[in-house]
């Protein structure tokens, strides 16, 4: 009599289904990961690629750089360079998941295992995401985005929405905060916005006042000290859909869409290790521990294997390949090892995580998964047996020097530098320029003032300029950016005319 | 609890309005590229999918991004020998080594640091290239208005007849008035029992001299069943009426002179002139068929094959030519049921009066029954005179003639867009018809 739940390499639904029953069986019960509930869809490769083009999203609001992504995915599949993920996971309640008709049964469950439990629990408890993101109403926000700007097309023209959404995207980046609570918004509220303001418009709009000679006193009444702001602010398309003079309603709506959809995507950058790596540990651990139920046989757990290897592989800097750190790869070392600190210390593990080192494994897992994020993950839980394991070893590139030095190796007195230092990579200061708008110019000439605050001595890529056009463009007047050394200095500033 | 849904089936086409949008925003540039592949390639593969390319720095979403200057730090993994205080060379594509490098940093970077080298590369589908091939190009309106729409009677479907052919017999419809007959017409029986059965249960007998209602009901039963089920006033037909639509047939005449002056090189120039006006026909018409009449001396119909390869030696005179395309037109192809095209590539080598009657039979005989005529002069690198019968062909001034001199092969192309792009206005037409444009 055979426990097998299934077997062959051919997937139908009552196969994918039994997989489903019994990972989620040892996930949530045996486990006790918390799970949205699972909506999983099979589609075909056509379909994933439209999936990637809409940024993974299950609906996306319509733009030429969607299409620009798709050529370039479609291409790149058709020729081999690369292939298609087997699966993507949307972070939304109920957490759908696409899957790949072409995947094998043992792929398919793989990739149960990996989404619909690892990213969906990692969706559900880690605190970027529960902070920024609403699971709940993305998908009915999303809708209404791609409706209102499709309205938009139609009313206002396809050449004034394209000009509009380029603009915005040129500044997504710099459309995130990270500070401050996003409230959530359902597809309602967002039309009952929309509808308010259109309703404003029309009970301001008086043709009196139009008879009325302007009066120039009034103006010259508020105070010069407008034109610095209280505190920087860092979101810039915030700033932009609040207080730029010139926008009109459905303006601030756009910009106001892409600042959402940049908003949403904001975790998913700054907790890519920990969220690859937590996935990739569960689904080697369920699958395992299936295997040693004897529900699965030795094929499906070798193809497994196989497919798990490839994507943990980490090549050296001077291997062929070598594209950097491997998130995967990473996570999974990292979570693995946490597990490992936690049943089966050393001596140094002792030393360095006197807090975990003997403590309960699925409770260090769970804290680690839920507090966290790349940065500061790194930062408490990268260990020196990793740090020996991988070979890291820290440079440190100086562009006024003709070499780079090696600053730290895998040795006593380099662990913590190269832990630092690596984690510090995840910052997003790291990333991305700091740049935030310090004054706006509301009495005078309404100049908007941005600065640039360079992270130890780095300028700005070539393309700047044509950010800050895009920025002028949706200010509609004079934006100044001007770029200071992080250790005060002389700074210079440069502008752009709207 | 987990939901499982097929998606297979769903719309696998949504990124299609993305890529429209793609598409017209660079449609300069693919315009160009598709120019470009008309006069590299063989016309036979031209039409077809192309691949076109656009520079990265075009199409590049500019974002704020660390330049590569000042001090980073990296970490990298496989270190075997390295200590601390080492010096190595910088290495190549350092910044490759950032984590988050492919979520965090559009195409757009690549073009900072001067790795764009790649062009942007992708396949426009048959549909799209055609559309961009013959984007704004039309027949003049001009022409539809002066010569109107050709119409043409077809039979099309307009509604029911009560009489007709048994092959038409609307079934459906026959026996759909048959039941309502039956209904109108059984309804006072119908009725009328319906009464009976109600007044029969009280009063049994009826002594004023009418039937009694045992025997009413016989009857009009026996009435009902009387009813036809089917009767001639039933019986409908679908109606087919004549009716003028516009033409969908096309008839293309090429005219070459195969004399021995047309080299190998001219007569390619031809072919891909023709060609080009076949597949721009076919566009427009549903139905396109070819006359192919080569001439030296004397003209002759031919098939395609011997039209562009088979060498004829002899002088050159046009007339006959058109003469005999006047007789084809008139024995296979009315000119009031086809629009009938003319395009004649020639060098241009015609001696004596033989231009000026060929000039003469153009205006008198032919135009009257063409749709549109071109004559492209084929020639040199160096060709640069106008030939006697450019000379000639020159003072006819009429809206649907058209001609230009074609050299290389680049200048197919642009030439085709001239003769046929949209005019606006009768006088602009007329001085274009009549300027030379070597």
């Amino acid at each position: 009599m055979s426990r097998l739940i299934a077997s062959g390499s051919e997937w139908s639904f009552d196969s994918i289904a039994a997989f489903d029953r019994e990972i989620g069986r040892l996930a949530v019960d045996e486990y006790g990961l918390d799970c949205y509930p699972n909506q999983i869809e099979i589609i075909a490769s056509e379909q994933m690629l439209d999936a990637y083009a809409s940024t993974g999203l299950p609906v996306s609001y319509r733009h030429w750089s969607f299409g620009k992504a798709f050529i370039a995915h479609e291409q790149a599949y058709r020729r081999g360079a690369s292939g298609l993920a087997y699966e993507i996971v949307i972070n939304s309640d109920p957490c759908i998941a696409y899957l790949m008709e072409q995947n094998t049964l043992p792929m398919q469950a793989l990739v149960i295992a990996h989404a619909c439990y690892g990213h969906n629990s990692f969706f559900k408890g880690n605190y970027l995401f529960r902070q920024w993101t609403d699971a709940s109403a993305i998908v009915d926000y999303t809708v209404f985005a791609r409706d209102y700007v499709a309205r938009c097309e139609e009313r206002h023209g396809m050449d004034a929405v394209e000009t509009l959404l380029d603009a915005c995207h040129a500044l997504k980046d710099h459309g995130v905060s990270r500070y401050r609570r996003a409230r959530p918004l359902s597809e309602a509220a967002s039309l009952r916005r929309e509808q308010d303001r259109a309703e404003h418009e029309r009970l301001r709009h008086d043709d009196l006042w139009r008879t009325l000679p302007d009066s120039d006193d009034g103006v010259a009444a508020s105070p010069t000290s407008d034109a610095v702001l209280d505190e920087p602010e860092e979101n810039l398309l915030y700033f932009i859909e609040k207080h730029a003079p010139g926008l009109a309603t459905w303006e601030r709506e756009l910009v106001r869409i892409v600042r959402r959809h940049a908003q949403y995507f904001y975790p998913q950058g700054q907790t890519q290790v920990m969220n690859e790596g937590w996935a990739t540990f569960w689904h080697y651990t369920l699958l395992n521990r299936l295997y040693d139920e004897g529900r699965v046989d030795d094929g499906f757990m070798l193809e497994v294997l196989a497919s798990h290897t490839n994507v943990i592989t980490q090549r050296g800097f001077d291997e062929p390949g070598f594209g950097g750190i491997n998130p995967y790869a990473l996570g999974f070392a990292m979570f693995t090892d946490i597990k490992r600190i936690c049943e089966a210390p050393t001596e140094e593990d002792r030393e360095w995580f006197p807090d975990i080192a003997g403590g309960d494994w699925r409770a260090t897992l769970d804290t680690a998964m839920r507090q966290y994020k790349d940065e500061s993950f790194i930062g408490q839980f990268l260990s020196p047996r990793l740090i020996r394991e991988f070979g890291l070893f820290a440079l440190e590139d100086d562009s006024d020097e003709d070499s780079v030095e090696v600053i730290a190796i895998h040795n006593d007195e380099g662990y913590r530098q190269v832990r630092r230092r690596l984690a510090h990579q995840y910052d997003r200061d790291a990333l991305l320029p700091d740049i935030q708008v310090t004054g706006y110019d509301r009495a005078g000439d309404r100049t908007l003032t941005l600065r640039h605050r360079r992270h130890r001595g780095r300028s700005l890529a070539s393309g700047a300029d044509e950010v800050l056009r895009h920025a002028g463009r949706l200010w509609g007047y004079k934006v100044r950016l001007e770029s200071i050394d992080d250790v005060p200095g002389e700074s210079d500033g440069r502008s752009a005319e709207a | 609890m987990s939901t499982f849904i097929d998606r297979r089936q769903n719309d696998r086409k949504k990124h299609l309005d993305n890529r429209e949008r793609f598409l017209r925003r660079y449609r300069r540039h693919i315009r160009r590229a598709v120019t470009d592949l008309i006069e590299e390639r063989s016309i036979a593969d031209v039409v077809g999918q192309g691949e076109v390319s656009i520079p990265r720095r075009d199409i590049a979403e500019p974002a704020w991004r660390h330049a590569s200057d000042g001090a980073r730090d990296l970490v990298l993994p496989g270190n075997r020998e390295f200590m601390p205080g080492d010096r190595l060379a910088r290495p190549r594509g350092a910044s490759d080594g950032e984590p988050g490098d492919e979520a965090a940093n559009g195409p757009g970077d690549g073009s900072g640091d001067g790795d764009g080298a790649d062009d942007f590369t992708f396949t426009l589908s048959r549909e799209e290239f055609l559309s961009i091939f013959f984007d704004d190009l039309e027949l003049p309106d001009l022409l539809r208005n002066d010569t109107g729409d050709l119409l043409e009677p077809r039979v099309e479907r307009a509604g029911y007849a009560s009489d007709g052919p048994q092959t038409s017999l609307a079934v459906l419809r026959t026996m759909r008035q048959a039941l309502a007959r039956r209904i109108a017409l059984g309804a006072p029986l119908r009725r009328r029992l319906a009464e009976l059965d109600e007044n029969g249960r009280d009063e049994n007998g009826d002594d004023d001299g009418h039937a009694s209602p045992d025997e009413e009901r016989r009857q009009l039963e026996r009435r009902l069943r009387a009813l036809p089920w089917l009767d001639e006033v039933d019986l409908r037909y679908r109606r087919l009426a004549s009716v003028p639509r516009p033409t969908s047939r096309a008839v293309m005449m090429c005219l070459m002179d195969v004399s021995a002056s047309m080299d190998r090189h001219r007569k390619d120039l031809a072919k891909r002139f023709y060609t080009l006006l076949h597949l721009f026909l076919s566009r427009r018409y549903e139905r396109v068929e070819l006359v192919f009449i080569r001439h030296t001396d004397d003209a002759e119909e031919c098939d395609e094959q011997r039209f562009f390869h088979d060498r004829r030696t002899g002088g050159t005179t046009v007339l006959p030519a058109l003469q005999l395309a006047s007789s084809v037109i008139e024995q296979r192809y009315p000119s009031d049921s086809w629009n009938v095209y003319l395009a004649q590539a020639s060098d241009g080598d015609a001696f004596g009066v033989d231009p000026q009657r060929s000039r003469h039979w153009l205006i008198d005989s032919l135009l009257p029954q063409l749709r549109y005529a071109a004559y492209v002069e084929v020639g040199g690198l160096d060709y640069r005179q106008p030939s006697a019968l450019a000379r000639a062909y020159a003072r006819i001034d009429a809206p649907h003639f058209q001609m230009a001199q074609i050299g290389h092969r680049r200048d197919i192309y642009p030439v085709f867009r001239r003769l046929f792009e949209r005019r606006e206005t009768a006088a602009g037409q007329r001085r274009d018809t009549r300027a030379w444009t070597p």
